[in-house]
């Protein structure tokens, strides 16, 4: 196979890359250890140093 | 306890905020605001008293409508977004603005400055007429520089953050940002028709040309009007709520699959025009998927109120957030299911579609700015709090009894367009002719221009509300409700 031909193909399946890409999304999101280092991205916005 | 984490934070350091470029941006959204809901009621009664057009080439209903959407999306939604992402970025990532004082002094003039260029140009008959684009390439081209250097802003601050994360409302915020910068630039590739004249041509044409405007339209409303606010809602609602966001991980999951749909979506603004049939198709299907990640950040902003709904019987800044929230969720269910090819067959050109542009840009865009700008003031200008919370309450109700007003009417006025150009008799002849159906609108128009005028009521009510908390001062009032401690209510 030509690489030109190879890539071709693989443009083809673009839509089979965008959710892969999107599987590891959810993967990363939803892992059980990333659980708790996210409930403490959610409370940056308290950590401005106003106190308020 | 949020006090007390920030206590506890080791990295926890007083840091001077560059907060004078978001007073100005501040102010400047409440002027512009006001500009733009004053015109889009004058243009409303004109639809419905042709008379008010004046006879004047300047005051057509043709030359004040860009300036409408104009003023309401680029000017007042513009410079909230300006204000609140240059606020948020500095405070999420604990950073002093990148570029400082002179960054922030370039970045407003220069936004004020393309605002006038465009809105002078408009009414003096000058537009490339593209919809939501229809600067010349002079306007444009001022633009490119102004919004790079915004980008350089605001990623500057993010790369000398203190903070380790990059917090979810700054990802809403630059994918707005950069996907402006794309859009603008790939709509506008214009080439003048001489040095010093105005007029120019853009190099494709036809259906290429259609269909480039659209992926610009479609995403101006999906990056400009919906990620830029969904980054003031990720910040805000969870200040003003006190408690963070129900579910960080949901909002990871609502910022990517929003990016991956939403490009792909503008071909259904060409239904069953020259556009090929596949692609009509595809912009039909990412348009329904659009629905999965609306819900999901619609749901993610209301929840987080979840365990302490009472506020929002005693905030009315609060109400104003969530109730934006709520507005964005009907209206992106109401988008995708218009993006259906049988439906659009019928909703297409009538108003219907007004209807639901409006139920968005003022029930979410506005109502989330509002809210994000009542929080702001007080904080800004370092007051105790805001001039009033009562007039806060009436702004919310006249401003959301002027939104019914004006989304049913125009359903109402929309559907019986759509209907009434589509009736044939028994013998295969249209029924109506095209007067007959803009008679039959008259009343409804009447109804929303009276809507609109509630909405600028409620404008108005705030710009007051504002420049007296500015002012420092503080009204005696009690407020509607207050909470009763639950010893008290025991007692009772």
């Amino acid at each position: 196979m030509e690489p030109t031909e190879f890539f071709q193909t693989l443009r083809s399946l673009w839509v089979l890359w965008l959710i892969l890409a999107f599987g590891i999304v959810l993967w990363w999101a939803y892992r059980p250890k990333n659980k708790k280092r996210f409930e403490e991205d959610a409370r940056i916005p308290f950590k401005d140093g106003d106190g308020d | 306890m949020s006090v007390a984490i920030a206590a506890n934070d080791p990295l926890r350091v007083p840091i001077a905020y560059d907060e004078e470029v978001v007073k100005k941006f501040t102010i400047a959204a409440m002027f512009w605001g006001l500009v733009g809901f004053l015109m889009g009621v004058f243009i409303a009664w004109q639809l419905a008293f042709p008379i008010l057009n004046l006879d004047l080439e300047w005051t057509t209903f043709g030359r004040l409508r860009p300036v409408h959407t104009s003023a309401v999306i680029f000017a007042f939604g513009g410079n909230a977004l300006f204000a609140t992402s240059l606020y948020v970025v500095q405070r999420t990532c604990r950073a002093t603005l990148f570029g400082g004082r002179a960054m922030g002094e370039f970045l407003f003039w220069g936004y004020q400055l393309f605002i006038v260029l465009a809105a002078s140009g408009y009414v003096l008959g000058i537009t490339q007429s593209k919809e939501y684009a229809e600067p010349e390439w002079y306007v444009d081209l001022w633009l490119a520089v102004v919004w790079v250097a915004y980008l350089i802003a605001f990623a500057g601050t993010i790369a000398r953050r203190r903070e380790p994360h990059i917090y979810v409302a700054n990802w809403f915020y630059l994918a707005f940002i950069l996907t402006i910068a794309m859009l603008h630039i790939g709509n506008n590739v214009a080439l003048p028709v001489s040095f010093f004249g105005t007029k120019s041509y853009i190099v494709w044409s036809g259906v290429q040309d259609a269909m480039t405007q659209w992926w610009y339209g479609h995403n101006a409303v999906g990056f400009f009007l919906t990620a830029g606010f969904l980054g003031i809602m990720y910040y805000f609602i969870p200040k003003q709520a006190e408690r963070p966001v129900y579910s960080y991980r949901l909002s990871i999951v609502h910022f990517w699959s929003l990016i991956f749909l939403y490009i792909w979506a503008g071909p259904h603004h060409l239904h069953y025009t020259a556009l090929p049939d596949w692609a009509q198709t595809l912009g039909m299907i990412f348009s329904i998927m659009l629905w999965m990640p609306s819900w999901g950040g619609m749901i993610n902003g209301i929840m987080t109120l979840s365990g302490a709904w009472d506020k929002l019987r005693t905030d009315p800044i609060l109400r104003f957030l969530v109730v934006s929230v709520a507005f964005y969720g009907m209206s992106t269910f109401e988008g995708p299911m218009m993006a259906i090819k049988a439906v659009n067959s019928l909703s297409h050109y009538t108003d219907w579609t007004i209807g639901h542009v409006h139920s968005g840009a003022l029930g979410w865009v506005a109502f989330v700015s509002f809210g994000a700008m009542y929080y702001l003031v007080p904080r800004l200008w370092k007051r105790e709090r805001l001039y009033s919370l009562r007039l806060v309450t009436y702004h919310f109700w006249i401003a959301t009894i002027g939104i019914v007003l004006y989304i049913t009417a125009m359903w109402i006025s929309g559907i019986m367009q759509g209907l009434m150009w589509r009736a044939y008799d028994q013998l295969g002849f249209l029924q109506y002719s095209f007067i007959e159906t803009v008679e039959a609108m008259h009343p409804y128009y009447v109804i929303r221009a009276t809507g609109g005028t509630l909405f600028l009521l409620g404008g108005l009510i705030m710009a007051y509300n504002l420049w007296k908390t500015v002012k420092g001062e503080i009204r005696d009032e009690q407020a509607f409700e207050r909470p009763i401690p639950v010893a008290v209510r025991a007692a009772e």
